[in-house]
């Protein structure tokens, strides 16, 4: 029998949604064609800011990647843009000559930015920020730096404009309004939010209505209507969207707005739907995921027989700007039948404001603190009264007592079926079947399993409710994470208790901080070592036994139980004497493989344990010292050529690699470090992904820092500009020391970064000379003891027994 | 294997192996690593990780059990068993210590 065909135009999120759905309910219900004017599969749009600011890849954003559409037999034409529909026929045609015909036809062709017709509008470089291939163009121009100007200072032009700020740009944005997101926000929170902007150096002009555009073969500037004059080589326009509702138009369907649609979705034809941003459902059209996840839920069950209505959708907003924390929903405007509740806490920087009218919360906005975010959003929703908890409602959910009130029975009510994570369509039954099933018992495995707020995290709160939920007391949301099993303290607070209570060794932290085992685990051991090493340098002696492997012998184990051996090649450079002496070596030992590493030197690999102590005498001779590739301490810093070699070179990048590779290896730092050197701002040394990096300016050194290239991708940030070498090793080494003193055990220098803000870490190293220089005269004590090479040590015999058995027994003459 | 079928060998001294450490013994057909705890207890089990052969002999050691170096398994020194979700044991041999510490098989 012959399937009835479901043609859908249009392959944005809405859609993607529609046809998971669909397929649950109704596998091989239809033969599905989807036509899409992008030449790609569906992604998810509302990550396209992240990918703007390097946070993300596109990679990262697939949601339906090649596998799916063939898993479920659905053709795609990609870059295939629809051109007509004809409505007697059943058929649609697109722009590269493709006819299909169809049974059905659902319309999902999203919106269409609006672009101000204003004098030079159509210079390159004007742009709008909707798809991916916005965001190319925008990168592609963001690589030589440069000016940016964004109008418009909605949530789109936020976002655009600080991730263009993250890639280097000077970014101006022009806004109309006076306050911006004026539509999301009251002024008093989008004053907070102008000035946390502000300070991350972006410039933001209110009050400013664009005349024109000014270039003359491409964009060169925006002049505003008071005369005023603005340089940039990017215009972004995000003044607002369009449903696009044209080929819906010219077939005939009714359209006002965007097309209209009843509570089936279903348009003025009975064989077609409009789903997504151009459809327009009692009046409104919705330019947010959520209620389109609603509607698309609604039309997958008309689509496989069923009577699903939908009822239109109250919305909530959060901007995605890495750092501020805003949620907002509802109705915020003042007025004779409302009442509000505020709060501010000038110093923590939040601003609460909650709406009443008739006991119940219709708006809500919150700066700095959106924990509460879904909480109120659920209160609102479901319209409950809030008379009783109206006094500490301020305070969020986790001040709410007693049975009546527990905001968790609202979630616990819930069906199994309710969306908790709109982004990723996550139902409740979901994540309580696996919380259960797979014994989870923190955010993180939640997350990691189910992928319930991995996105954009805004329904958190309700994940860890339903944590709560499920496990019980054994869930607490608010606990530190401790370090281990061990001990109920995090991190920080066994740092700060090891300063605190001067406490100088394992045995004297285990007992004053009433450790729970007798002698810790293998995360606690090298944790409290390397604390221990690192806050009291010459006073402490390392613990040998709670080292890794690696740490003990200085080699990294390998999975058939022999080593490899990774000798330092001083920023990346090396010589015929030096790759002698490793062929050498490599004969003589026997040594199975060698290979270039990713971190500019020479790997030798599947050495056996008791042959270490010979090979690295041997390395020795030659000069080499070992370039503890195992440790938690500086492994690499990768250097381009520069002014030696490279015509566009313009400071000594290898020199100051080698120099900083020469002063800084030895001293353990909580993770890995890794840094680069790159002679100009082209960046072969690869330096902005580096936990440390400096690009080479003509004007001096441009010091990066928190960068991450291995589990995570993140560019680094800049930390400032030091105009000489010295002045870049001391500004570095400092960072490194403070990176030393606060850093948990494991946490790589972005992450560090993340947790204790990156303007602290600026003002301390930058601005504040006493300061930096403490750090940088602890480094430089602590590099006494530890710079001492492992591997001569060894050859000189110590730690002889590692290396060798204890015994060798006869047995066949025992027996 | 009966008791009677086991000999005692004589494998070193107990202070050649570091507190909270191991050392290894070779036998000609295996590797059998001697654990010393904190509390000078004694151990010995196959070199062999029950998970994918990791040589327990270089993991840490704490309380009564080793993380094996490879893939953080937890081993208990006197069961040779794999601690807590993971599922697995390695041989085990009885020591006894006379001033020295012997390992049989
Ligand atoms: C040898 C090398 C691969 C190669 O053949 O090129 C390598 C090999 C290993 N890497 Fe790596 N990494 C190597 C460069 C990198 C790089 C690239 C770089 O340094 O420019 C990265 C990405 C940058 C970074 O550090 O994040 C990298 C990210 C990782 C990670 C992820 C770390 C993270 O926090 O995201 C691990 C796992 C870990 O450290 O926990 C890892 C762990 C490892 C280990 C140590 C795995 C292990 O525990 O056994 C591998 C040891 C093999 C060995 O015995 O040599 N390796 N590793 C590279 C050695 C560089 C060197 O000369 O020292
Ligand atoms: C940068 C950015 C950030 C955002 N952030 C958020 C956020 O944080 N939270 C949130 O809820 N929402 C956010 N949004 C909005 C959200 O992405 C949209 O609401 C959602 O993607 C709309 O889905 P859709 O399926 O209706 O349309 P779209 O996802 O826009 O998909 C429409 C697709 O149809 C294609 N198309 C159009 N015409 C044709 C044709 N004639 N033939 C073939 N194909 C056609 C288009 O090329 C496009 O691929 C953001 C949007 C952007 C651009
Ligand atoms: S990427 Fe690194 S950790 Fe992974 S297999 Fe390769 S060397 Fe090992
Ligand atoms: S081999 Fe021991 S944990 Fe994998």
């Amino acid at each position: 029998m012959s399937r009835e065909k479901l043609v859908v135009i249009g392959n944005g999120m809405a859609p993607g949604r529609m046809l998971e759905e669909l397929f649950e309910k109704a596998p091989g219900l239809y033969d599905v064609t989807i036509f899409n004017a992008e030449p790609r599969v569906n992604y998810d749009r509302i990550m396209l800011s992240p990918v703007l600011s390097g946070e993300k890849a596109y990679e990262d954003i697939i949601i339906h990647g090649d596998d799916w559409y063939r898993d479920h037999g659905v053709t795609l034409h990609r870059g295939a843009r629809v051109s007509g529909i004809d409505r007697v026929a059943k058929t649609v045609t697109a722009e590269n000559g493709i006819t299909v015909s169809y049974d059905r036809l659902v319309i999902a062709t999203g919106s269409l930015p609006f672009i101000i017709p204003v004098p030079g509008h159509q210079l390159p470089g004007v742009l709008a920020y909707r798809d991916l291939d916005d965001v190319e163009k925008m990168l592609d121009i963001a690589k030589n730096k440069g000016k940016a100007i964004v109008i418009g200072a909605g949530l789109l032009g936020l976002e655009a404009a600080y991730g263009l700020k993250r890639q280097g740009m000077d970014v101006t944005v022009v806004h109309l309004m006076p306050t911006i997101m004026e539509r999301q926000l009251d002024p008093a929170a989008a004053y907070l939010l102008e000035k946390a902007l502000t300070e991350r150096g972006i410039n933001i002009i209110t009050k400013a209505d664009t005349k024109a555009i000014l270039g003359t073969t491409r964009v060169e500037g925006v002049e505003l209507k008071d005369g005023r004059i603005l340089d940039g080589d990017m215009v972004v326009m995000a003044v607002g969207i369009r449903p696009a509702s044209a080929l819906a138009k010219e077939a005939g369907v009714a359209v006002n707005r965007g097309i209209v649609v009843d509570d089936g979705m279903m348009t003025s034809d009975p064989s077609i739907y409009a789903l997504g941003e151009c459809a327009e459902h009692r009046g409104t059209c919705y330019g947010l995921v959520a209620p389109l996840y609603e509607s698309a839920r609604v039309l997958a069950d008309r689509l496989c027989g069923g009577s699903g209505e939908y009822g239109g959708s109250v919305v909530n907003t959060k901007l995605k700007v890495t750092g501020i924390n805003l949620f907002s929903a509802g109705d915020f405007a003042e007025g004779d039948d409302r009442e509000e509740i505020v709060l501010r806490d000038a110093t923590a920087g939040v601003y609460k404001r909650l709406v009443l009218k008739n006991d119940r919360i219709i708006g809500a906005v919150l700066y700095g603190e959106t924990a509460d975010g879904p909480w109120y959003f659920d209160l609102m929703k479901r319209s409950v009264p809030v008379t009783e908890m109206r006094d500490t409602l301020i305070f969020g959910q986790s001040y709410q007592g007693g049975t009546t009130l527990d905001p968790r029975a609202a979630v616990a009510a819930l069906p199994a079926e309710a969306e908790i994570c709109g982004c990723n369509g996550v139902c409740k039954g979901k994540i309580v079947d696996t919380i259960s099933a797979k014994g989870l018992t923190t955010l993180d495995d939640v997350r990691a399993h189910t992928k319930a707020s991995a996105s954009c995290g805004s329904c958190t709160g309700l994940v860890e409710q339903l944590m709560s939920i499920t496990l019980g007391d054994a869930f607490n949301p608010h606990a530190v994470k401790p370090m281990c099993g061990c001990t109920d303290l995090g991190h920080s607070d066994v740092r700060r208790l090891i300063m605190a209570k001067q406490l100088k060794t394992i045995p004297a932290v285990m007992q004053e901080l009433e450790w729970k085992t007798s002698c810790g685990c293998a995360k606690c051991r090298p944790a409290l070592n390397y604390y221990l090493v690192c806050d009291w340098p010459d006073e402490y002696a390392d613990d040998y036994q709670s080292r890794f492997i690696n740490e003990r012998v200085h080699a990294n184990i390998q999975k058939d139980g022999t080593y490899s051996v990774v000798p330092r090649m001083w920023g990346g450079m090396t010589s015929s004497s030096e790759l002698r002496a490793i062929a050498d070596v490599v004969d003589k030992f026997e040594i199975p493989a060698v290979k270039v590493t990713g971190g500019q030197r020479i790997d030798m690999l599947g050495i056996r344990k008791e042959d270490l102590p010979a090979v690295w005498a041997d390395l020795g001779k030659a000069g080499f010292v070992s370039g503890q590739a195992y440790a938690k301490g500086l492994r690499t810093v990768k250097t381009c050529v520069g002014t030696d070699w490279c015509r566009f070179g313009t400071q000594d990048s290898t020199g100051l690699g080698i120099r900083i590779e020469k002063f800084m290896w030895g001293s353990w730092t909580p993770a890995k470090l890794k840094m680069g050197v790159s002679g100009c701002p082209r960046n072969c040394a690869e330096a902005t992904c580096k936990d440390i990096g400096v690009i080479c300016v003509d004007s001096g050194f441009e010091i990066h820092f928190a960068g991450a290239a291995g589990l995570d991708i993140k560019g680094t940030e800049v930390l400032g500009l030091v105009k000489t070498e010295d002045e870049a090793l001391e500004y570095i080494v400092a960072l490194t020391q403070m990176y030393r003193e606060q850093g948990h055990y494991l946490e790589r220098i972005y992450k560090w970064a993340k947790r204790t803000g990156l303007d602290e870490i600026r003002r301390q190293i930058m601005t504040d000379t006493e300061k930096r220089q403490g750090y940088y005269e602890r480094f430089v004590l602590s590099q006494k003891v530890a710079q001492v090479d492992p591997w001569s040590e060894r050859v000189s015999g110590k730690d002889k027994h590692e290396f060798k058995p204890m015994s060798e027994l006869k047995l066949e003459a025992a027996e | 294997m009966n008791t009677h079928m086991k000999s005692w060998f004589d494998v070193g001294s107990i202070s050649d192996i570091p507190r909270r450490g191991a050392r290894c013994v070779k036998t000609g057909t295996m590797t059998v690593a001697v654990f010393r705890t904190a509390d000078d207890k004694v151990f010995a089990l196959e070199d062999k990780c029950p998970h994918r052969n990791g040589p327990l002999s270089q993991g840490i050691v704490h309380d009564g059990c080793v993380t094996c170096p490879l893939h953080n398994w937890v081993i208990s020194l006197e069961t040779g068993r794999a601690q807590g979700a993971d599922e697995g044991a390695t041989l085990s041999f009885p020591v006894r210590l006379e001033g020295i510490a012997s390992s049989c098989r």
